[in-house]
């Protein structure tokens, strides 16, 4: 985990902050501003949500009758976990958001735990597949976050409009909360409102593992006996911070939703 | 040397919002974690039976007080080990007026 000895340790940290790029405009590497596909990001998210659609689908295709097997039972729990919190929140159909909380709490727990893998791991196989720059966690990359976070404020618009319909909806919109004279207020109330929802939603995910990865940045630039103690203790407390992430981030979710779909 | 006057007037800076960041933010989330675990007991003292369901919501809430710092702590620590923007600016002043 030493950085080589030709580089200092401020240069050691900015290599692992720069992702490996594709410039759309140009059809090379590097950065190009707006029009670039941030690849590792990609790679290891559609890998880890792939990994993830597989497992539940050939364990839920072929149940076994009798006593469950390990795997089974991890995937009942957690499907009855989901199930039960979204039940507690939403009220309605959840044919729809049952599916999409247990989607988004696993995936974002599965690419937060890319987290715990060493930090050189990735950058080094890459290397020797001649890919310069390489970071191994897709939620510390604002992208990913916000595209998740986007979604997540679309399918709230969706709803907004499928269970008040238009003209419910905008008189929702005019009159609360401070009745029909001040309706510019309402309106820019409810504009902060809905805007807030996926920015706090894609920024504390991004911080919290922005945050984890680079102090594990900082604890590899240790020598080696203290980086071994402080990244077991880090790695130990760090374990509770993405779980609890990955399941505020569905959970939230399921509110924004459920307060979408009820009126004021 | 005025160029290192002004390096060093900058990096001090810093160092001051680096501090400034982390050492606000920890002290608003220990504040915060505080009155979450105080209320989080009293409610368990009230009602032991509830205890497991208050227990994911205080944990929610802990997520939720968490981020905030970990974005200042972020943001501190970038500014303290990686590249500090307002150094670089200064440095690149000094770089054209030298030449």
């Amino acid at each position: 985990m030493t950085p080589e000895t030709t580089m200092t340790s401020a240069q050691y940290i900015q290599h692992h902050m720069v992702h490996w790029q594709l410039n759309l405009q140009t059809g090379h590497w590097g950065n190009g501003g707006f029009w670039v596909l941030n690849l590792d990001t990609l790679l290891l998210s559609v890998i880890l949500g792939s990994l993830f659609l597989f497992t539940f689908y050939w364990i839920a295709r072929k149940p076994k009758p009798g006593v469950p097997d390990k795997m089974q039972n991890f995937i009942e729990l957690a499907i009855e976990k989901v199930d039960d919190t979204v039940k507690d929140s939403f009220h309605g159909d959840r044919r729809f958001i049952a599916p999409l909380g247990l989607t988004i709490f696993i995936w974002v727990f599965l690419m937060n735990f890319m987290d715990l893998v060493p930090v050189d791991f990735f950058p080094r196989i890459f290397q020797w597949a001649g890919v310069e720059y390489f970071k191994g966690v897709p939620t510390a990359d604002p992208t990913l976050t916000f595209a998740l976070s986007l979604t997540v404020f679309t399918l709230i618009i969706y709803y907004n409009f499928k269970a008040k319909g238009v003209i419910l909806l905008s008189r929702e919109i005019l009159s609360r909360p401070f009745g029909w004279y001040l309706f510019p207020i309402n309106i820019l109330f409810r504009f902060i409102d809905e805007l807030v929802k996926p920015m706090s939603l894609s920024l504390r995910l991004f911080g919290n593992l922005f945050a984890g990865e680079l102090i594990f940045i900082l604890i590899a630039l240790l020598p080696w006996w203290s980086a071994l103690t402080l990244g077991a203790v880090w790695t130990i407390f760090h374990l509770l911070i993405i779980l609890i992430q990955a399941f505020i981030f569905m959970m939230l979710t399921i509110i924004y939703l459920s307060m979408a779909q009820e009126s004021h | 040397m005025e160029a290192a006057q002004f390096i060093a007037i900058v990096q001090g800076l810093s160092a001051i919002a680096v501090g400034l960041l982390i050492g606000l933010a920890s002290m608003g989330t220990a504040i915060g974690f505080g009155v979450l675990g105080g209320k989080f007991l009293e409610g368990v003292a009230r009602q032991p039976e509830l205890s497991p369901m208050l227990m994911v919501r205080m944990f929610l809430m802990a997520g939720l007080v968490d981020a905030f710092a970990a974005i200042s702590l972020a943001m501190g620590l970038v500014l303290m080990f990686a590249k500090n923007p307002f150094l670089a600016a200064v440095t690149a002043a000094i770089k054209t007026t030298a030449q």
